[in-house]
C-alpha cells in the first residue's frame, strides 16, 4: 500500500480532509441550528451550500475576486433564506415533520435545476489564485485552503458569540428551549424563526462559497452536503458544537481516504454508507432503553 | 368508501386499460408508463399513507427488481460475466423459448428478491421513526445506485442489456404494454383485499400510534415487515418491466431513479391523497398526465415545475384530492351518528 | 390461599439522578382490584411502565403468573394478557371507534396468516357493538374517535381494553378528566369487568372517593417508596399515608 510505504501521503490525505471537513462542519453547524431551534430538517441543506459556491464563482468570472463572494454570498444568502421562510418554511413548521422535509426537498429540486439551467451542468471551480506550496518534500499544500480553513474557524466563532452575546441569538437560544414560554416573555417567535433559518442560509452560503474555492461545485451536488449534514448531526447531536466540528473534520478526512483507497467513485457511497451507520448505530442506542428481546 | 362507486369505476378502468394500446397507438408507452404510475402510488401508500413510514427509498425495489429480473433473464442460459463484458452483444442471441422462459421467471424472481430485500433491510430500519426513517431509506436507495455502479460483473456504470425481444417492435410494445397494465391492476386487486383484511387496521394502527399498538400486542415488526415486502414485491416486478421496455439497464438514471421516479411516487400519492385506496390511482392518473401533456411547453424549465408544484402540494394541499373530499363530504365516506333504534 | 398475578420484588428503576421507584415489593392477587395511590411524582406510572415492559428496571423481579417478565418487551407482555391503559389516553385517533376496536382484539394466538384473517367476523362485530354500548359510545362508533371528547376517548380506550380480553387490566387513572356523574357510571363498569369478564384490575387512581369504594387492597407510594399497604380502612387510618398526602410538594 502507498499509504504504508510513503508515510507522507497520510500527511497529504489527512490535510485535505481537514481543510474540506471544516467546510462540512460549518454546513452541518446551520443544520444543526434550524434542526435544534425550529425543528426543521432541510433536505436543501446542500442545495444552498452549492448556492453559496455559484455565487462565488459568478462573481469570479465576472473579474471580481472569488474571495469577495464570501461577504456577498452570505449576504444574498441570508435575503434568500428570509424569503424562502416567509414562503414555505413558515407554512410547514407547525405540520408534521414529513412535511417540512418533503417540502425542502422539493426546495433542493428547484434550487438544483435552477443552477443547472443558470449555469449549465459542467464541474466549476472558482479560481483565486493564491500559491500551492510544498511542504515535507511531496505534500502540496494550497494557500486558499488554509485561508479557508482559518475563514471556517473565525465564521464559526462569531457566530458562537452572535448566539451567546446578541439580543437576537439569545431569543433564539430561548425560542429553542421552549417557544410557549418565549412567547409569553414577549418573544416574537416568527421572527426568531425566520433569522434563524435566514442565518443558515448564510451560513450555507459562506460555506459554499470557500468549497467553490478550495474543490469543486456542480448544480447537483447538494445532495452530497445534504446528506453530509445529517450525517454530522446525527453523529454529534444538535446542541453539541465541539461534537459537529469534530464530526465534520472527522467525516472529511474519511472520505479522503476511501476515496484514495476504494477509488474516488465511491466517495459519495462513502458518505452515504456512513448515514446509514450512524442511523443503524441510533437505533442500537435507542434500543439500550428497552429491554432487549430475550 | 362507497361499493358502488367503486364498482362503477372498475370497470370502465378495465375496459379502458384494455382497449387504449389499439384506440392510442401511438400512446401505448405512455400509456404503460402510466399504469407504472399507478403502481407506483398504490405501493408508496402501502407505507407512506396507511403505516405512517414515510419511505423517500421505495425506489431501490425497482433497481432491484430490474437487475434481478436481467440476471434471471441471462443467467439461466449465459455468463453474466462474459455477457456484460461483450455488452450484451451478438454472441449472446437467446431462442423464443429462452427468452420467455427467462422473461417469466424473471418477472417472478424481481418481485420475489425485492420483497425478500425489503424484509431484511426492514430490520436496520423500522427502529427509525418519523423524518430518520425517510432519511435513512432514501440514503439506502442512493447507495444502492452507487454501488451497482461500481460492480463490474453487471456491468458497472455502463449497465447490462437486456435480452432482445424475438418479434415485431409492435407486438413487444403491446406484450409490455399488457404486462404493466396486468401489474398495476394486480397490485390494486390485492391492495383492495389487504386493506379488508386485519392487516389494513393493524397498519393503520402502526401509523395512529405505534407504541400503542405494541402496548396493546400487536406484532408491529411482523406488519411492519410484510407491509413493506409487499410493496416492494410490486414495485420489484414493475422494475422488471420497465427494465424490459427500456433495453438497457444503467444504474443512475434507469434503476435507481431517486429525484425522479422515486419522488414521484410521493408526490402523486400526496397530490391524490394518501391513506386512501383510490387517492393515489386519482394522483398517479391526474400528475402522469399533466406531465406528459405540459412536460414539451416547459422548454427546459419542466424539472424546476415539478419542484415547484411538490413544494405547493405539500405546503397548501396536504390532504390531498381525497381527503379534500372526505372534509367537505364526510357522510358520504360514512362518517356518521347512527343511534341505536335506527340501526337494530 | 390467594394466587398472586402479578409479584414485583425489590424493583428499582431512577432516571438519571431521579430515583423514581426504590425496592419496591408488591402483589396484586387473582380476580380482585388492587389499588394504588400516592402523590404526584411518587413514581406509580413508573412502577406501571417497568411491569408492562415500557423500560428496563434496575434491579428487582416482577413475575407474572410466576413467570418472570422483566426482560420481556411491551407486546410480549401484552400478549401474555397483561394490559395497560395510558395516563395520558391513547387511541388511534384516525380510525373510527369500530375499527379501534376490531384491532384491539386479543393477538396471543395470532399466527403469521391471521394477519390477513377477516376482521369483521360475526361474533367479533357482535362484541364490538356490546362493549361499545357497556362504555356508551354506540351512536358514535363511526366517528373518527380522534374527534370524540377527552372522556369519550377515555371510555374508548377501556373498550378496547376490555376488548383484548387481558387477565390483568393495568388502569392508570381511569377517572382523571371524567365528570363526577359519569364517574359512578364508570366505577360500575369497572366492577362489572371485574366482575363479570374476570378481569384482575390494578388501578392508579387519585380520587380517593373512588379507590376506596372498588379497591379491596390498597398499595401507597411515596418517594419511590412504598409506604403503606392495606385494605381502605387501615390505608384511610394510617399516619404515614396522611403525612404523606398532607406533606406532599
Ligand atoms: N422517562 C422519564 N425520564 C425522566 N424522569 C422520569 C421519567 N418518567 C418519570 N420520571 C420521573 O420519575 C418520577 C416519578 O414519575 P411518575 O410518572 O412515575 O409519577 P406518578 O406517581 O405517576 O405521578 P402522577 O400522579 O403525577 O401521574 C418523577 O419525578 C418524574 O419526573
Ligand atoms: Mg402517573
Amino acid at each position: 500500500m502507498v499509504l504504508v510505504a510513503a508515510p507522507v501521503f497520510n500527511v497529504q490525505l489527512l490535510l485535505d480532509g481537514l481543510f474540506i471537513g471544516a467546510t462540512f462542519a460549518l454546513a452541518a453547524y446551520g443544520l444543526a441550528l434550524v434542526w435544534g431551534v425550529m425543528n426543521v430538517k432541510n433536505l436543501a441543506q446542500g442545495d444552498f451550500v452549492i448556492m453559496g459556491g455559484y455565487i462565488a464563482w459568478w462573481l469570479g468570472t465576472q473579474g471580481i475576486h472569488p474571495l469577495w463572494g464570501l461577504p456577498i454570498a452570505i449576504v444574498v444568502m441570508f435575503a434568500f433564506g428570509w424569503g424562502i421562510y416567509v414562503t414555505i418554511i413558515r407554512r410547514v413548521i407547525d405540520k408534521d415533520l414529513f412535511t417540512s422535509l418533503l417540502a425542502t426537498f422539493g426546495l433542493a429540486i428547484v434550487i438544483a435545476q435552477l443552477l443547472n439551467l443558470m449555469f449549465g451542468p459542467e464541474v466549476q471551480t472558482a479560481e483565486s489564485d493564491f500559491a500551492i506550496r510544498q511542504i515535507l518534500g511531496v505534500v502540496t499544500v494550497a494557500e486558499i485552503k488554509v485561508l479557508a480553513f482559518v475563514l471556517c474557524g473565525i465564521l464559526a466563532l462569531a457566530v458562537v458569540i452572535f448566539m451567546k452575546k446578541s439580543r437576537m441569538g439569545q431569543a433564539i437560544r430561548a425560542t429553542a428551549q421552549d417557544p410557549r414560554a418565549a412567547r409569553v416573555m414577549g418573544i416574537d417567535t416568527d421572527k426568531v424563526y425566520a433569522f434563524t433559518f435566514s442565518l443558515n442560509a448564510a451560513i450555507c452560503g459562506a460555506a459554499g462559497a470557500l468549497i467553490s474555492m478550495i474543490w469543486v461545485i456542480q448544480p447537483f451536488y447538494g445532495i452530497s452536503y445534504s446528506i453530509r449534514s445529517f450525517v454530522i448531526v446525527t453523529a454529534a447531536g444538535f446542541g453539541n458544537l465541539p461534537g459537529v466540528i469534530m464530526a465534520g473534520l472527522g467525516l472529511g478526512v474519511m472520505e479522503n481516504y476511501s476515496g484514495f483507497v476504494l477509488g474516488a467513485e465511491f466517495q459519495q457511497a462513502t458518505v452515504v454508507g456512513l448515514l446509514l451507520l450512524v442511523l443503524i448505530w441510533r437505533q442500537v442506542q435507542q434500543r439500550k432503553l428497552r429491554q432487549v428481546v430475550s | 368508501m362507497n361499493k358502488n362507486f367503486s364498482f362503477k369505476l372498475h370497470f370502465p378502468i378495465l375496459v379502458f386499460g384494455i382497449a387504449a394500446p389499439f384506440l392510442f397507438p401511438g400512446l401505448q408507452l405512455q400509456i404503460a408508463t402510466l399504469w407504472v404510475m399507478v403502481l407506483f402510488a398504490l405501493t408508496w401508500d402501502i407505507m407512506g399513507g396507511q403505516m405512517g413510514y414515510n419511505s423517500l427509498g421505495n425506489i431501490m425495489f425497482f433497481g432491484i427488481g430490474m437487475y434481478t429480473s436481467v440476471l434471471f433473464q441471462v443467467g439461466q442460459f449465459a455468463e453474466i460475466g462474459a455477457y456484460t463484458a461483450a455488452h450484451g452483444g451478438d454472441d449472446f442471441t437467446f431462442t423464443n423459448a429462452q427468452y420467455y422462459q427467462g422473461l417469466v421467471i424473471g418477472i417472478i424472481m424481481s418481485g420475489v428478491v425485492a420483497a425478500i430485500a425489503a424484509a431484511a433491510l426492514g430490520w436496520t430500519v423500522f427502529g427509525l421513526r418519523g423524518p430518520y426513517f425517510a432519511i435513512g431509506t432514501l440514503g439506502m436507495a442512493i447507495a444502492a445506485g452507487e454501488l451497482m455502479g461500481t460492480w463490474e460483473w453487471v456491468g458497472a456504470g455502463s449497465g447490462i442489456s437486456v435480452p432482445v425481444f424475438p418479434g415485431s417492435a409492435e407486438a413487444r410494445s403491446l406484450l409490455f404494454y399488457f404486462l404493466c397494465f396486468g401489474a398495476a391492476v394486480l397490485t390494486f386487486v390485492v391492495l383492495q383485499w389487504v386493506y379488508k383484511t386485519r392487516f389494513g387496521l393493524a397498519v393503520n394502527a402502526i401509523r395512529d400510534d405505534e407504541e400503542k399498538a405494541e402496548a396493546m400486542g400487536i406484532h408491529t415488526v411482523r406488519y411492519k415487515t410484510v407491509a413493506w415486502a409487499i410493496s416492494a414485491f410490486f414495485v420489484g416486478i414493475s422494475g422488471a418491466l420497465f427494465g424490459n421496455i427500456t433495453g438497457i439497464i444503467e444504474p443512475l438514471e434507469v434503476a435507481f431513479p431517486t429525484v425522479t421516479f422515486g419522488i414521484f411516487m410521493v408526490a402523486m400519492t400526496l397530490l391524490g391523497g394518501k391513506g386512501t385506496l383510490w387517492g393515489p390511482v386519482l394522483g398517479a392518473v391526474l400528475f402522469h398526465t399533466l406531465k406528459e401533456v405540459t412536460w414539451t411547453y416547459f422548454l427546459g424549465w419542466q424539472w424546476v415545475a415539478l419542484g415547484v408544484l411538490i413544494i405547493i402540494n405539500v405546503v397548501f394541499f396536504q390532504q390531498g384530492i381525497m381527503g379534500w373530499l372526505m372534509e367537505k363530504f364526510p357522510e358520504k365516506f360514512g362518517i356518521v351518528v347512527e343511534n341505536k333504534e335506527a340501526t337494530r | 390461599m390467594t394466587n398472586y398475578v402479578i409479584e414485583v420484588e425489590g424493583v428499582s428503576k431512577s432516571f438519571g439522578g431521579v430515583v423514581a421507584n426504590k425496592g419496591i415489593s408488591m402483589k396484586v392477587p387473582d380476580g380482585k382490584i388492587t389499588g394504588l395511590i400516592g402523590p404526584n411524582g411518587s413514581g406509580k406510572t413508573t412502577l406501571f411502565n417497568s411491569i408492562v415492559g415500557y423500560h428496563p428496571i434496575d434491579e428487582g423481579s416482577i413475575k407474572f403468573k410466576g413467570e418472570e417478565i422483566s426482560k420481556y418487551r411491551v407486546p410480549q407482555i401484552a400478549r401474555l394478557g397483561l394490559l395497560r391503559t395510558f395516563q395520558q389516553t391513547r387511541i388511534y385517533s384516525n380510525m373510527n371507534c369500530i375499527e379501534n376496536m376490531l384491532i384491539s382484539i386479543p393477538h396471543r394466538k395470532m399466527k403469521f396468516v391471521d394477519m390477513f384473517g377477516e376482521r369483521e367476523a360475526k361474533e367479533t362485530m357482535e362484541e364490538v357493538d356490546r362493549l361499545l354500548d357497556f362504555v356508551g359510545l354506540y351512536e358514535k362508533r363511526k366517528l373518527r374517535s380522534g374527534d370524540l371528547s377527552f372522556g369519550q376517548q377515555k371510555l374508548l380506550e377501556f373498550a378496547m381494553a376490555l376488548m383484548n380480553k387481558p387477565e390483568v387490566l393495568l388502569l392508570d387513572e381511569p377517572t382523571a378528566g371524567i365528570n363526577p356523574t359519569l364517574i359512578n357510571g364508570l366505577i360500575d363498569r369497572l366492577r362489572r369487568a371485574n366482575e363479570e369478564f374476570g378481569i384482575t384490575l390494578f388501578v392508579i387512581e387519585h380520587n380517593m372517593r373512588v379507590i376506596m369504594n372498588m379497591a379491596e387492597n390498597i398499595y401507597c407510594l411515596a418517594h419511590g417508596e412504598m409506604l403503606a399497604h392495606g385494605n381502605p380502612e387501615e390505608i384511610q387510618n394510617d399516619q404515614s399515608v396522611i403525612d404523606a398526602y398532607l406533606g406532599a410538594h
